[in-house]
């Protein structure tokens, strides 16, 4: 999916987050944004993934060379970040399911433990996930982000939390989306960094 | 979008199931507030008018103390997100609906069964009558409160703006279904019922379709 910001900014109430951002991302790239602390990062994220509207500028999203309405873009997007929770009330295997079931994707047990053991995860614990370490945590967001094959990847800090296997594990996602998907990464993280092809900076 | 609402309302069920936020809140309050009015009333003798009102009073206040939880808990246990970026609002908004209704339509008869247990002047005379003002009026119920549960969610005062919100808004609603109420417990003929059905039937239809069009903007940014 090709992403173009076409001079956005952000305000929430009086205060500017960032102002006149205009950038690309194109499929077959890694595009990484980079910024101090509190410059902006999640935010430019959240409004890539059409969580949040800009204050000012547009956004525009081509895929196939169609353009996609920010209503269609939850179906099209990946979304790794610390401060996305899951159903914590239910187990690894339940959540995986439900994310299946509201995807319309047909999903087997089977299927079920493959993806989890692929990602490092146990496929037969049975607790719910509120059990669970923030690294597995993150395993889980990582292989939620991906099963629906989407288009454009947003991952922010998405190495938080994950030890050496983890942090493979999340590198592999991303070289593997590299060439079919756009995938962006909002981060500080220099093993991040080198995994980028481009790099924007935000600044407040 | 259907197969998503579904799932959405299943995944709604099997947590409340499992966590309990919304019906023990609300089973707590219908019981106490059911034990109060009996033991205050000592045995005295009420008229159907202010028994139909009572019954309407525990109806709403019970729906106030928990139909917000269907947007309130995305938004505490932080899913909100993660939701937005599962479904269509739309599919959100009807998985919300369809969890709220069940939970209504569910908490009211528990309502009127306690009423008939514990209140021995509480006669129903016209019980098929009764039913449907009581299925007009949980629509009505659901269907306003869905919305405005996904208006307050953000709120920092979630609490007192949720009954504050739907007070004006249920009114009409309240004024119908008691009147309904009235002339099935007294055993009025369907042509007297007739205009409080239509006015209820004519709240669920502008309130949801009013929902819909609003909801998009309520749920995003």
């Amino acid at each position: 999916m090709r992403v173009l910001a076409n001079n956005i900014g952000k305000k929430f109430n009086r205060r500017t987050i960032f102002t006149a951002l205009t950038f690309e991302a194109v499929p077959g790239e890694v595009l990484g944004i980079v910024g101090k602390n509190g410059s902006g990062k999640s935010t430019l994220l959240r409004i890539i993934g059409g969580i949040l509207s800009p204050s000012t500028g547009s956004m525009q999203y081509m895929l196939k060379g169609r353009s996609v309405h920010r209503d269609e873009l939850y179906s099209m997007v990946g979304y790794v970040a610390p401060y996305l929770t899951l159903y914590e009330e239910f187990s690894a295997m339940e959540n995986l399911q439900l994310y299946a079931r509201i995807r319309g994707m047909r999903l087997s047990r089977d299927d079920a433990r493959e993806s989890l053991s692929r990602i490092g995860l146990p496929s037969d614990r049975r607790d719910p996930i509120r059990a669970y370490s923030s690294g597995m945590k993150q395993r889980m967001k990582l292989l939620f982000a991906v099963m629906h094959r989407p288009p454009l990847l947003l991952l922010d800090e998405p190495v938080s939390n994950l030890d050496s296997d983890g942090v493979e594990a999340a590198y592999g996602i991303v070289d593997e989306f590299r060439r079919q998907s756009t995938v962006i990464i909002a981060t500080n993280d220099a093993g991040d960094i080198a995994h980028c092809d481009r790099i924007i900076s935000v600044e407040a | 979008m259907l197969r998503q609402a579904l799932a959405i309302f299943r995944k709604d069920l099997e947590s409340e199931l499992r966590t309990r936020y919304a019906v023990n809140a609300l089973l707590m309050f219908v019981v106490v507030t059911i034990s109060v009015i009996v033991f205050s009333l000592a045995g005295e003798v009420l008229t159907i008018g202010a028994m139909t009102g009572m019954l309407w009073v525990v109806m709403f206040f019970a729906a106030m103390s928990g139909l917000s939880r269907v947007f309130v808990a995305e938004e505490e246990r932080g899913t909100a997100m993660t939701l937005q970026l599962l479904a269509s609002p739309m599919a959100v908004y009807l998985g919300k609906l369809l969890f709220n209704i069940v939970l209504v339509l569910g908490l009211n008869a528990l309502i009127v069964v306690l009423f008939l247990l514990t209140m021995e002047q509480f006669t129903i005379r016209q019980a098929d009558m009764f039913a449907v003002v009581m299925l007009f009026g949980g629509l009505g119920i659901a269907t306003s409160t869905t919305i405005i549960a996904a208006i307050i969610a953000r709120a920092n005062t979630k609490g007192t703006l949720f009954p504050v919100l739907a007070f004006p808004v249920l009114l009409p609603l309240l004024m119908a279904g008691i009147s309904g109420t009235n002339i099935a417990v007294e055993g009025g003929t369907w042509n007297s019922v007739w205009p409080d059905l239509q006015l209820l039937g004519s709240y669920i239809v502008v309130v949801t379709t009013v929902s819909f069009m609003l909801f998009d903007f309520v749920w995003k940014d």
